[in-house]
């Protein structure tokens, strides 16, 4: 009777083991399915795919910014698509000097960094010369202040009366409106672009001929991103800023300044912001509508990430970029329904993950 | 005829009053640890003890009242600057950063050293071997027991006069809550006041030099370790008997 009693409870272990097994097997096999789709995609249609890496890339840097911003500032930052666009605003701003005129011609001032000797001479096969890029470094500069400003103005009062993150949620939706409005007011509803003319394209080996903007778009984002990961895994600031994030009293019980924390959060966080908008008018154009077009991709890696985790936002922005291109370009859907395949992808992995891919398991 | 002047004590609480709404959880506390003390809040659940030790840590605002460190007054101060006054606060629960290693635990708890958190690390980890062979693991994946212990180790980087200590026994087994009030011993023996709020009346008294006894919000008792274990109202209430 011993003997039975203890082979049955060798048998229930047994069976817990073989459960604890199939449970870790069940971890790995999204990552089978997505690793196995991208490679197919990159094998059977690379055009779609590099496209998908590059818009990707960008939605990936900004989903970085804004799962930062809502992991230490508790901010559902709904003006991280409206933000991108302005701050992209900005660098065309500082490039050309233009805004919109009373009429149909724009205004241009007599002071713009294309007025610099050469400033707009193209680089190698770039269609733009260094003015843009000092630009682009302008952007993420003036993001810094204006972003703090924000948070002091609207979202840090609001938190200090008790207000959920409902309620900032939907004052960042205000802040978005007010960045549209200025858009619209300042540089007028059509689109722009950095640079006319044609695009030079390149010719590397293996890969499909690609628009030499677009290897310096991929350029900069594999660099910012491998800055911010050196940033916040590498240094005192950025494991202050992971542990704010993971559990701010006891930051606080710890010696660190949250508020500081909160502070280079939004600055970090604008910035890529900033770089991450001048990138995507750069890849496709400038348009004030076209920010809130961008927040829905934007929020959906995020949230597929795992909201608070940084390199989920980044392989979520890179999954949500590719699937869009993918399967438009494989015929699957058609452009329109581009954004509804990423949500069932979405839906899919919270049903099963509720906290996404990098998110807590409980 | 020089006047002898005691020194003051390493941590006072005089007269707090504090709490979350209108009526006030704790209501004119007083209490004192002295240097290398160890000293023990008891009373029953919603007595306030944990409304008192948040107060005194600055994450709740006292109304009236004050808290001295080694005589500097250092009411209202936030929990972030009076950890540089030489207090330290270990809460009951989430008292570890999950998502962090236990390096990067040990290094936030030496956050606003200068230099020396190296040689720091080096000596938590004698006093807790346990960390040792596990400084790359995630602090989440830990046991119950070894959260404990970090959530030590991280508040005593930054060598604390005085420890606070939130139900360290909490919802640890028989075995590991002897093996914490056993960590809270050898802390105390290298030079750390510690003052905390226990369920665990009984054992925590028995390593404690001296106890206090909160009831609805107000000092009811006070006395060494010994004497209030040996009391009778004490027995009949808080220890059971």
């Amino acid at each position: 009777m011993a003997g039975a009693a203890s082979g049955e409870l060798t048998g229930g272990a047994g069976r817990r083991v073989a459960a604890a097994r199939l449970a870790r097997l069940g971890e790995w096999i999204p990552w089978v399915v997505i690793v196995g789709l991208g490679a197919w995609a990159a094998i059977a249609l690379t055009d779609q795919f590099v496209i998908g890496v590059i818009v990707g890339s960008l939605y990936a840097l900004s989903a970085v910014g804004l799962t930062l911003i809502y992991g230490i500032a508790r901010v559902s930052h709904f003006a991280q698509g409206d933000a991108m666009m302005l701050f992209a605003y900005l660098a065309f701003f500082v490039m050309t000097g233009t805004v919109a005129g009373i009429g149909s011609a724009d205004a241009t001032l007599p002071l713009s960094l294309d007025l610099l000797p050469g400033a707009s001479e193209k680089l190698w096969r770039f269609s733009f010369g260094y003015g843009l890029i000092l630009a682009v470094i302008a952007a993420a500069l003036l993001a810094v202040p204006i972003l703090l400003a924000i948070d002091r103005v609207v979202y840090q009062p609001l938190q200090r009366r008790g207000a959920s993150t409902a309620i900032v949620a939907v004052a960042s939706l205000g802040v978005a409106i007010t960045m549209r409005g200025a858009m619209l007011l300042i540089w007028g509803p059509g689109g722009r672009r950095y640079a006319k003319g044609i695009r030079d394209t390149v010719d590397l080996p293996g890969l499909p001929r690609i628009v030499a903007d677009q290897l310096f778009i991929i350029g900069m984002a594999a660099v910012l991103a491998a800055a911010t990961y050196l940033l916040l895994y590498r240094t005192r600031l950025g494991t202050a800023m992971r542990a704010t994030a993971d559990n701010p009293d006891l930051a606080r019980a710890s010696g660190i300044d949250t508020a500081a924390t909160r502070r280079w959060t939004w600055a970090i966080g604008g910035a890529l912001t900033a770089v991450a908008g001048c990138l995507l008018a750069l890849q496709s154009q400038l348009s004030p509508e076209l920010g809130f077009v961008l927040l829905l991709p934007i929020f959906a890696a995020a949230i597929l990430g795992g909201i608070g985790s940084p390199h989920g936002a980044f392989i979520g922005g890179l999954i949500v970029g590719i699937i869009g291109e993918v399967t438009v370009g494989a015929g699957i859907v058609a452009p329109g329904y581009k954004l509804a395949v990423t949500f069932v992808v979405l839906i899919l992995v919270i049903l099963r993950w509720p906290n996404g891919l990098f998110g807590a398991r409980s | 005829m020089s006047a002898v002047v005691a020194a003051p004590p390493a941590l006072a609480a005089e007269g707090i009053t504090s709490g979350y709404s209108e009526t006030p959880v704790v209501r004119d506390v007083s209490l004192a640890v002295a240097r290398g003390e160890i000293v023990t809040i008891i009373g029953p659940n919603g007595a306030g003890k944990s409304t008192l030790l948040k107060t005194i840590f600055g994450f709740l605002r006292a109304r009236t009242g004050r808290v001295r460190v080694d005589g500097a007054d250092v009411t209202g101060l936030p929990p972030e600057r009076l950890v540089r006054r030489g207090l330290a606060f270990v809460p009951q629960t989430d008292n570890i950063f999950a998502s962090l290693s236990v390096r990067e635990n040990l290094a936030m708890g030496g956050f606003t050293r200068e230099d020396g958190v190296e040689a720091r690390t080096e000596w938590v980890l004698q006093v807790f071997p346990v960390l040792a062979d596990r400084l790359g693991e995630r602090a989440g994946r830990l046991s119950g027991g070894q959260r404990q212990t970090l959530a030590l180790a991280r508040a005593l980087m930054l060598e604390p006069s005085i420890l606070l200590l939130d139900e360290p026994s909490a919802s640890l087994s028989p075995v590991m809550v002897e093996s914490v009030f056993a960590n809270i011993v050898e802390i105390n023996r290298r030079g750390t006041a510690v003052l905390m709020i226990e369920q665990n009346a009984r054992q925590a008294l028995a390593i404690s030099h001296r106890g206090y006894v909160l009831t609805n919000g107000q000092n009811r008792l006070e006395g060494p370790a010994a004497e209030l274990l040996a009391s009778d109202e004490v027995r009949r209430l808080y220890l059971g008997e």
